[in-house]
C-alpha cells in the first residue's frame, strides 16, 4: 500500500465574478473544497454553480478575490504546472470531427509532454490506465462521433484521468445522457474517489448529488446557503429555499442517503 | 492495432502516424516527379535525363541555363509558395474551426492588393516597392481584422465575419482604383491581383526557401498547439495551453507565410483554402486539418496549376491565380456539396 | 414603454404611428432626390430646378446637367429600392441578419453572367444582357441556398454567409479572369464593376424599371407568408402558410430585383444588408412593413452615398465604392455584437 497522500485542497476567497461589470454572479464568495472528498455543487439554474466551478478551474478570472490550490494562488502557477495538478471536464466539450478515442485521450497528456518527448512510456501507461479505468479500452480505435452519449462521456473522463491530476472538476457530466448512462458515469466518478484525490462536480439532479456526494454545497443567487454531508443538510427546508418546491425527504433504504420527492 | 509508429531514441520520444508517413513519402515522390517533368516542358526541348544530369552537376551549358535560370526557379517557387499557402490556410481553418476560414477570405489578400494599388498611385512600381506595399497592406488589413474581432478573446465566427467585412472594404478601394486609373495601370494591378509566378526571381525563391525552412522547424510546435485548440478553448486551457498567446502566435505564423507569397507573386486565390481540406481527406476519413498534409498538398496544387497556366492554352500565358480560381472554385463548391451530404 | 424585451417585440405599433413614420421617410426621400439633382460638380440652385421642372430651362448647361442627373437620381431610387427589398426578403427568408445580395453571391452571379455575355457574345446593350443577369442571379440564388442547406435545414446564418462569400469569390474570380483575357472586356467591365448609377447608357432605366416593379410587387405579396416563416417552416405550415409557394416567390422576386439592379448599376453591396436593420426600429418584426419601409429607406441610403461620392474625392467616387466603405464597418460592428458569436 502506498503511503496515504492527502488530496489537494481548493479554496476560493472572497470571489467576485461577473460576466459584465455591473451584475456580479458571485459576490464575495468563500468556499473550501475539502481534500479527498467527492464534493458536489447543486442549486437552481443560474445560481452560479458553473461559474464557481469554472473560477476554481481558472477558466474564469475573478474580478476580486483569489483561488488557492494547496495554499498557492492559482494565477501564480504556470499553466502547464497547474494543468498537471488540476483538470476540468467542461460542460459541452468539443471533439474535432472524426477523432479517435485513443487520440483524444492521448491529448490529455499534454501538460506532461514536450516537443521531443511527446509520447513517453509514462504517457502510454497513463492512457492505458485511463482507458481501462473507464472501460473504454475496446473503443480505442473507434471514432468519437460513432459512439453513444454515454460512451463519449466516459472517453472524456478518460482524457481527464490520463491527465493524472490530483484534483478533478466536472461541469455537469451527466447532462444530455439517459438515465442508464448517467448512472454509469456517476458510478465511475464515485469509484475514482480516493483520499489522495479531490473531486468536484456540478450536478443538476439533487437525488444524484445526495446519493454520490460525500460533501455537498448548495448555492442560490450566487451565494452558498448550505454545505456539509448530504444526510445532514438535505432537508425539506433547504429544497424549498433552493427550488421553491415543497418536497418530502425520504431515506433511500438501499444506500441510506436522502431522496427528494416533490410534492408536500 | 495501433496505427502509429513509436520512436524512442535517446532523449526523443515521439509517436508518428504510420499513414501520415506513407502519405508524405508518396506526395514527395509525386511532387518531385511532376517537377522534373515540368522542367522539360516549353519551347526549348530538354529531356528528363538531361534535367537529372544537370541537377547532379553535369549537363551542357544550355541545359544548365534552362534548369537553373529559366524554369527551375519558377518551379521551385511554385512548390515552396504552395507549401506556405497550404500551411497558412491550415492555421486559419484550425483556429476558426471552419473549413472556409482562410486568409483570402479574412481580408489579407484584399488588403495587400490595396497596398500595391496605393504604391502604384504614388508612382512606385518597382519590384521592391510592390513587395513591401503588399506586405504592409496585408498586415494592416490583418491587424484591423484581428483588432475588431477581438472581444474577450477571438471567436472563429467573429473573425470570419469581420474578415469578410474588411475584405469588402478594401475591395471597395480597389474597385475605385480600377476605375480611376488609366486602363494600363488598372490592368497591371488586376494582373498582379490575379497572382502570377512569371516574375519570380531566384532571390525571391531563396527568401521563400528560408521561410519554408523556418516553418518546417516551427511546424511540430504549431501543430501541437493546433491540435489542442481543436478541443475547444476551455479544454485547451485546462490542459495547460496559454490561449491568447498561442492563438496570437499562430495568427502571426499564418499571416507571415501568406505575406511572403502575396508579396512576391500577388494574391493567389484558393490554395490556402483548398489545400488543407484536400490534404486532410487524403489522410483518411475523420482526420482534421494539419500542417504537413496541407503543405504537401499546397505544393502539389500550385505546381500543377502553374503548369496548366503556362502550357494549357497555346499561346496564352495565364496568371496562375486564374487557374487556381477556376479549379479552386469548382473544388470548393464540390466540397460544400459533399460536406453537406455526408451529414 | 419599458416592458421586457420579448413583450415589446410583440407590442403592436399603432398603424397611425407607422404610417406617419413612412410618410416622413417618403418626405426624406423626396428631399434627397432634390438634393441629388441640385448637388454635384456644379450646384444647381433650387429656383432653377423648380423652373426646369415646370418645363422652361434657361441655360443649356443646366439642361445638360439635369439631363444627366435626372436619370441618375431615378436609377438610384429604383436600384436602391430593388436592393433594399431584396435584402429584406433574404434576411426574412433565411432568418439571417447578415444576408445581403452582395454577400450571398447573387450579385456576383449576375455579374458573371453579364461578363460571359460581354466577352463571348459581344453583347453591349442592356436589353441584351439583362436576361443574362437574371439567369446569373437565379442560378446563384439556387446554388447558394442548396449548398448551404445541404448540411442543415435551415442553414445557419454563418454557413449561408460563408457559402455566399465562397460562391461570390469564385464567380468574381471567374469574371475577373475572363476580363484579363479580353482587354476590351476588361475596360468595359471595370466601370460597371465598381457599381455606379452615373453615366449609364441610355435606355437602362426603361429596361429595368418594369422588372423591378414586378419584383417589388411580388415581395410585398410574400410579406404575410414571411411573417409565418419567421417562426420556422414547420410552424408556418401548421398555420397555413404556403411555404413552397413563398419560397418560389421569394426566389423569383430576389432574382428579378437583384438581376435588374446589378445589370443596371453593377454590383452594389451592403445596401440590402444594412437597410432592414435601420428599418426595424420603426416597423417592428412585421415583414410587410419592413419590405415597404425598405423600399423607401434603401433608395434614400443609396442617394446619400451617391451624393457623398460626388464630394469625397477629386473626381467622383462611384456609389458602389461608397457603400463598400460605409457598409463594411457597419457589418464589422454588427459582427461584434455578442449575439453574432452564436450564429
Amino acid at each position: 500500500m502506498s503511503a496515504i497522500v492527502s488530496g489537494p485542497e481548493l479554496i476560493g476567497e472572497a470571489l467576485r465574478v461577473g460576466y459584465r461589470a455591473d451584475a456580479a454572479i458571485l459576490d464575495g464568495v468563500d468556499v473550501r473544497i475539502p481534500p479527498g472528498e467527492l464534493t458536489v455543487i447543486i442549486g437552481p439554474n443560474a445560481c452560479g454553480k458553473s461559474t464557481l466551478l469554472r473560477t476554481l478551474a481558472r477558466i474564469l478570472r475573478p474580478a476580486g478575490g483569489a483561488v488557492l490550490l494547496d495554499g498557492a494562488d492559482v494565477r501564480s502557477l504556470p499553466s502547464k504546472v497547474l494543468a498537471r495538478r488540476l483538470g476540468m471536464l467542461p460542460q459541452s466539450p468539443i471533439a474535432p470531427d472524426g477523432i479517435t478515442v485513443l487520440d483524444l485521450v492521448s491529448r490529455g497528456r499534454y501538460p506532461h509532454q514536450g516537443i521531443l518527448r511527446s509520447w513517453s512510456e509514462d504517457d502510454e501507461r497513463a492512457v492505458d490506465d485511463a482507458l481501462i479505468a473507464t472501460g473504454t479500452l475496446d473503443l480505442a480505435d473507434r471514432q468519437m462521433d460513432e459512439l453513444s452519449g454515454g460512451q463519449r462521456q466516459r472517453v472524456w473522463i478518460a482524457m481527464a484521468l490520463a491527465q493524472q491530476t490530483s484534483a478533478l472538476l466536472l461541469d455537469e457530466p451527466t447532462t444530455f445522457l439517459d438515465i442508464g448512462h448517467q448512472n454509469d458515469v456517476l458510478e465511475l466518478i464515485s469509484g475514482m474517489r480516493d483520499a489522495s484525490r479531490t473531486i468536484v462536480a456540478v450536478l443538476h439532479d439533487i437525488n444524484q448529488a445526495a446519493r454520490f456526494a460525500t460533501h455537498l454545497i448548495a448555492m442560490k443567487d450566487g451565494r452558498i446557503v448550505a454545505e456539509g454531508r448530504p444526510t445532514d443538510i438535505v432537508t425539506a427546508e433547504l429544497i424549498d429555499e433552493l427550488f421553491e418546491l415543497r418536497a418530502r425527504i425520504l431515506i433511500d433504504p438501499a444506500y441510506g442517503v436522502p431522496m427528494v420527492l416533490p410534492g408536500g | 492495432m495501433r496505427r502509429a509508429l513509436t520512436v524512442r531514441t535517446g532523449f526523443v520520444s515521439v509517436r508518428i502516424d504510420r499513414r501520415m508517413l506513407v502519405l508524405a513519402a508518396v506526395m514527395l515522390t509525386v511532387i518531385v516527379a511532376l517537377a522534373l517533368w515540368a522542367v522539360t516542358l516549353g519551347s526549348f526541348p530538354i529531356s528528363v535525363g538531361q534535367v537529372a544530369d544537370t541537377l547532379l552537376g553535369g549537363g551542357g551549358k544550355a541545359a544548365r541555363k534552362v534548369v537553373w535560370e529559366w524554369r527551375g526557379p519558377r518551379i521551385a517557387a511554385a512548390i515552396l509558395f504552395g507549401a506556405l499557402l497550404g500551411m497558412s490556410g491550415a492555421v486559419f481553418q484550425s483556429l476558426t474551426r471552419n473549413p472556409l476560414g482562410s486568409p483570402d477570405v479574412i481580408g489579407f489578400n484584399a488588403g495587400s492588393y490595396t497596398g500595391v494599388v496605393v504604391a502604384m498611385m504614388l508612382g512606385a512600381s518597382g519590384y521592391a516597392a510592390t513587395v513591401s506595399a503588399a506586405v504592409v497592406g496585408g498586415l494592416i488589413a490583418a491587424v484591423i481584422v484581428y483588432a475588431l474581432a477581438f472581444r474577450d478573446g477571438v471567436s472563429g465566427t467573429r473573425l470570419i465575419l469581420v474578415g469578410i467585412a474588411i475584405s469588402l472594404f478594401f475591395g471597395g478601394l480597389n474597385q475605385w482604383f480600377a476605375v480611376t486609373a488609366d486602363v494600363d495601370e488598372a490592368l497591371r494591378a488586376a494582373v498582379w491581383g490575379a497572382g502570377s509566378l512569371a516574375k519570380v526571381t531566384p532571390a525571391a525563391v531563396a527568401v521563400a526557401a528560408a521561410i519554408a525552412l523556418a516553418a518546417l522547424v516551427i511546424m511540430p510546435v504549431a501543430q501541437r498547439w493546433m491540435s489542442m485548440l481543436e478541443l475547444g478553448d476551455d479544454t485547451a486551457a485546462m490542459l495547460g495551453l496559454r490561449l491568447e498567446r498561442t492563438k496570437a502566435l499562430l495568427v502571426v505564423f499564418g499571416i507571415l507565410t501568406t505575406a511572403v507569397v502575396t508579396a512576391t507573386a500577388g494574391p493567389i486565390a484558393f490554395v490556402a483554402l483548398a489545400a488543407p481540406q484536400i490534404g486532410r481527406r487524403l489522410r483518411g476519413r475523420g482526420a482534421s486539418v494539419d500542417l504537413l498534409s496541407a503543405a504537401l498538398t499546397g505544393a502539389l496544387i500550385l505546381l500543377a496549376a502553374d503548369i496548366v497556366a503556362q502550357h494549357a492554352l497555346p499561346g496564352i500565358l495565364l496568371p496562375v491565380g486564374a487557374v487556381t480560381v477556376c479549379a479552386g472554385g469548382a473544388y470548393l463548391l464540390w466540397l460544400l456539396a459533399v460536406e453537406g451530404r455526408r451529414r | 414603454m419599458t416592458t421586457t424585451a420579448p413583450a415589446s417585440a410583440l407590442r403592436r405599433r399603432s398603424p397611425a404611428a407607422t404610417a406617419s413614420a413612412l410618410a416622413a421617410w417618403i418626405l426624406i426621400l423626396a428631399v434627397l432626390c432634390v438634393a441629388s439633382l441640385a448637388f454635384g460638380s456644379a450646384q444647381i440652385p433650387l429656383p432653377e430646378l423648380w423652373r426646369a421642372a415646370l418645363g422652361s430651362s434657361d441655360a443649356i448647361s443646366q439642361a445638360t446637367l439635369l439631363g444627366l442627373r435626372v436619370p441618375r437620381t431615378a436609377l438610384g431610387v429604383l436600384v436602391g429600392a430593388a436592393l433594399g427589398v431584396a435584402g429584406a426578403l433574404m434576411q426574412a427568408y433565411t432568418r439571417n441578419p447578415l444576408a445581403d445580395p452582395g454577400v450571398l453571391g447573387v450579385n456576383a452571379g449576375a455579374g458573371l453572367a453579364i461578363t460571359l455575355a460581354v466577352a463571348f457574345l459581344g453583347v453591349t446593350r442592356i436589353q441584351e444582357y439583362l436576361p443574362f443577369a437574371f439567369i446569373g442571379a437565379l442560378v446563384a440564388v439556387i446554388l447558394v441556398y442548396l449548398l448551404a442547406a445541404a448540411r442543415e435545414r435551415p442553414p445557419s446564418p454563418l454557413r449561408m454567409t460563408l457559402v455566399g462569400v465562397a460562391a461570390s469569390a469564385v464567380m468574381v474570380g471567374l469574371s475577373q479572369t475572363l476580363a484579363l483575357i479580353d482587354v476590351q472586356a476588361f475596360d468595359r467591365m471595370r466601370f460597371w464593376g465598381a457599381g455606379t448609377i452615373a453615366d449609364r447608357p441610355s435606355g437602362v432605366l426603361e429596361a429595368v424599371a418594369p422588372w423591378i416593379a414586378i419584383g417589388l410587387v411580388l415581395a410585398l405579396m410574400s410579406g404575410r407568408a414571411l411573417n409565418a416563416i419567421a417562426l420556422g417552416e414547420d410552424l408556418a405550415r401548421s398555420v397555413g402558410a404556403r411555404v413552397g409557394l413563398t419560397r418560389a416567390g421569394v426566389a423569383v422576386s430576389a432574382t428579378l430585383l437583384c438581376g435588374a439592379a446589378t445589370a443596371a448599376a453593377g454590383p452594389l453591396a451592403f445596401v440590402g444588408l444594412i437597410v432592414p436593420h435601420i428599418v426595424r426600429p420603426f416597423t417592428g418584426p412585421d415583414q410587410r412593413r419592413i419590405i415597404a419601409f425598405s423600399a423607401v429607406v434603401a433608395p434614400s441610403l443609396l442617394l446619400i452615398c451617391d451624393i457623398l461620392g460626388r464630394f469625397m474625392a477629386p473626381g467622383e467616387l462611384q456609389v458602389g465604392v461608397v457603400t463598400a466603405l460605409i457598409g463594411a464597418p457597419i457589418l464589422a460592428l454588427l459582427a461584434r455584437n455578442p449575439r453574432a458569436a452564436h450564429l
